[in-house]
């Protein structure tokens, strides 16, 4: 009974999709994922990934693409601008944005992924759709589905971004659904720093269903800054899969601060050897919002890194679930892996699970891995008060320094002052 | 200095504490009054942090008995943060680490909240780095451990200083020093010193922890006191710590024995 329902609400979700047959070079992955839709059912908790998630919330309300123009100006997100940027690509509800826009086409592209097809189409096909697998996964699938645009990075070899690109996803719209796609291809030994940015300007209930990919080539570096600031009444699904060949580095930091309900996806394969992957996860959440994060980090080859650290700050009645996958296959010998999960819970109802996953199938490895759920340190909390802090304000300076450990390791100045403003905000208030 | 017509500035009687229902302190006696340097030696273990701790309000330690009047007001009718505006300080023997929170920030923090509490206008970040500055050159402390995590990868030595600044900051009426001497090599020792001789003054008084004869070369105190398993047993002079530090402690307690 409960299969059926799904199913006819994730089909629901596929109505409005524009143009299944466009003629352009994505037909056959589009052809292919709407497929996948029709099979696939929506995840219950009876599944192991979804076991803390219960969607019911997101099937009691309808939600439908957005096709018109963006009606939204300058002004309206100019709040958002990130000075140190020189290239901004903004999506309204799913729907790019010329006229917010600052595309660059040159050696180094970073445009609409429509804009690009032509030209680019060899190197997008190769790899769009490609990483982030839809198979198993309803909402990548469907996201997939809707494939006709998206924010392209498109790096060459040796190619140096030295100011960030600026993604800038744009909800307005009540009960819309957007479904965003990043495409970033890092050629062998370029660099550059990608913000993958969401924010809302409507308070209502909408639901954003992104996908990323992220394909380092030999010695690429990137650095990838997500932020997810999301309604507080929003449903945000979000997948990133990372794909890192040799010697190449990705620089994780993701933070959550909004939505109602937020799952996001984090999928780091290191294909060759001597790859490196550090991530910084931040999810801050208050109220009855549940924010769940599920990584896996897979370690193919050897003399691998990787280093992940997750917090989570939860207070209200609010939810957070952390499941921090390691792979390291036989063959992946010297891997040198970390993950440390660390929760701080501000209220007695407050909740966090938090699951480390660990399959280690080489001998000669080094993996540490740890979790701590807790409350503020109790010496902590008096050193300062001995000082003539007064409790609320020891307490949440701390909470601050806790979540703002993860924040500082954004190389981009405003955004990280505004991103701990934020954070400062949210924990005086808690 | 000892001076008859001086203000009591804390009144300690008969004070007892448990923590974790054992109980450490079992009547402790003290009186402090302005203008006086206090020293109070004793045997690990006997409950001189324990004793520091119940003054600055650690919420682990229950008070089970006595009474401490600071200013002639009680003690325990505040909140540690109202305790240390009013004018008490502690400084620990073991300074917590607080990755995350940035030694400038807290430093400031904590004077403007002294500041307002005094009716004094509080400093704004650039004015509080010029005023800190200063104060940390008093103890030969390098203005980078302001950009740095209170007390994070601080050595031994760096921690103890950053609590005397953070005294020189605060100018408590009490300042409460636990082993501030203990881990410091003599040049620190003799830094760190000589920054709270020149915090000392007749309007306030310092209590001094220690283990060692060694900073009492530097800061002479006017009534030495000898504890042993939560009471002070034996006061006595300056002369008191010489004689503790050629013939140890077990004199005392049997002398203290004798006479009980
Ligand atoms: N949190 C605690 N739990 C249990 N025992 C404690 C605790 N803190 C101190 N004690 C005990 O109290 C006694 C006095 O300790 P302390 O005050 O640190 O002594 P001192 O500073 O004189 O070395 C010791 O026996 C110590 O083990
Ligand atoms: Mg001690």
């Amino acid at each position: 009974m409960m299969q059926v329902a799904n199913n006819s609400y994730l089909a629901g979700l596929l109505e409005g999709r524009p143009f299944a047959d466009r003629g352009d070079a994505l037909n056959r992955l589009r052809a292919g994922a709407v497929e996948r839709v029709g099979v696939l059912s929506l995840p219950s908790t009876r599944d192991e990934d979804w076991r803390f998630t219960d969607l019911a919330p997101l099937t009691k309300m309808c939600f439908q693409p957005y096709r018109g123009v963006p009606a939204i100006v300058e002004s309206d997100i100019a709040r958002y601008s990130i000075a140190e940027s020189a290239q901004r690509l903004v999506f309204v509800d799913g729907v790019y944005a010329p006229q917010l826009s600052s595309p660059l086409n040159g050696g180094i592209v970073v445009s609409s992924l429509a804009a690009a097809l032509p030209a680019h189409a060899a190197a997008i096909v190769a790899d769009l759709g490609r990483r982030a697998l839809f198979d198993n996964n309803a909402f990548t699938a469907l996201n997939t589905a809707f494939l006709n645009d998206g924010a392209l990075v498109l790096l060459p070899r040796n190619a140096a971004l030295d100011t960030p690109v600026h993604l800038l996803f744009v909800a307005t719209r009540k009960e819309a659904a957007a479904h965003p796609r990043c495409l970033v291809l890092a050629g062998a030994g370029s660099r550059a720093t990608v913000i993958e940015e969401y924010v809302a300007l409507t308070e209502d209930a909408y639901l954003t269903n992104a996908v990323g990919e992220f394909v380092l080539a030999d010695d690429a570096q990137l650095t990838h800054v997500r932020v997810q600031r999301e309604s507080r009444q929003a449903f945000h699904i979000g997948h990133s899969a990372v794909a890192l060949a040799h010697g190449s580095r990705y620089h994780g930091i993701h933070a959550g601060f909004g939505a109602r309900l937020s799952r996001f996806n984090l999928d780091v394969v290191q294909n060759a050897e001597g790859a490196e992957c550090e991530i910084g996860g931040l999810a801050i959440i208050d109220g009855s919002q549940l924010a769940d994060t599920h990584s896996s980090i897979d370690h193919a080859r050897a003399h691998g890194v990787s280093r992940q650290q997750h917090k989570c700050i939860v207070g209200g009645s609010a939810r957070a679930v952390f499941n921090g996958r390691i792979v390291v296959r036989q063959g992946a010998q010297l891997t040198n892996s970390a993950q440390s999960s660390r929760n701080l819970l501000l209220s007695e109802r407050a909740r966090v699970d938090t699951k480390p996953q660990l399959e280690i199938f080489a001998d000669d490895v080094k993996c540490a891995h740890g979790a701590t759920v807790g409350q503020l340190d109790a010496d902590e909390v008096f050193y300062l008060k001995s000082r003539g802090l007064s409790e609320s304000v020891a307490r949440s300076l701390l909470t601050y320094a806790f979540g703002a450990e993860i924040l500082h390791a954004i190389p981009v100045a405003s955004l990280r002052d505004r991103l701990e403003k934020m954070l400062l905000a949210q924990t005086e208030r808690a | 200095m000892i001076r008859q017509d001086s203000k009591t500035l804390l009144e300690v009687r008969g004070l007892r504490a448990t923590v974790n229902g054992i109980e450490i302190l079992k009547g402790m006696d003290l009186t402090v009054k302005a203008g006086e340097v206090h020293a109070i030696m004793g045997p690990n273990g006997s409950g001189k942090s324990t004793f520091a701790k119940v003054l600055a309000g650690h919420p682990a330690y229950v008070v089970t008995g006595g009474s401490v009047l600071f200013e002639g007001k009680d003690l325990f009718a505040l909140a540690p943060e109202e305790r240390a505006r009013a004018g008490l300080f502690l400084g620990f023997q073991y300074p917590i680490e607080i990755p995350g929170v940035a030694n400038a920030q807290f430093l400031r923090l904590a004077y403007n909240t002294v500041q307002t509490q005094r009716g004094k206008d509080e400093l704004d970040p650039l004015e509080f780095d010029d005023f800190v500055r200063e104060k940390m050159k008093l103890l030969e402390m390098n203005p980078d451990f302001l950009d740095r995590s209170v007390n994070e990868g601080f050595s031994g030595g760096e921690k103890k200083r950053n609590e005397i600044l953070q005294m020189a900051l605060l100018e408590p009426r009490v300042a409460i020093l636990d082993e501030t001497d203990s881990g410091l090599d003599i040049d620190a020792l003799r830094i760190v010193a000589g920054g709270v001789n020149q915090l000392a003054n007749k309007d306030n008084a310092i209590v001094l922890v220690t283990h060692y004869q060694r900073l009492l070369n530097y800061i002479e105190p006017d009534y030495v006191h000898v504890t042993e398993a939560g009471r002070i047993v034996k006061t006595g002079p300056k002369s008191l710590a010489l004689e503790l530090e050629s013939r140890g402690y077990d004199w005392v307690s049997a002398a203290a024995g004798a006479a009980a």
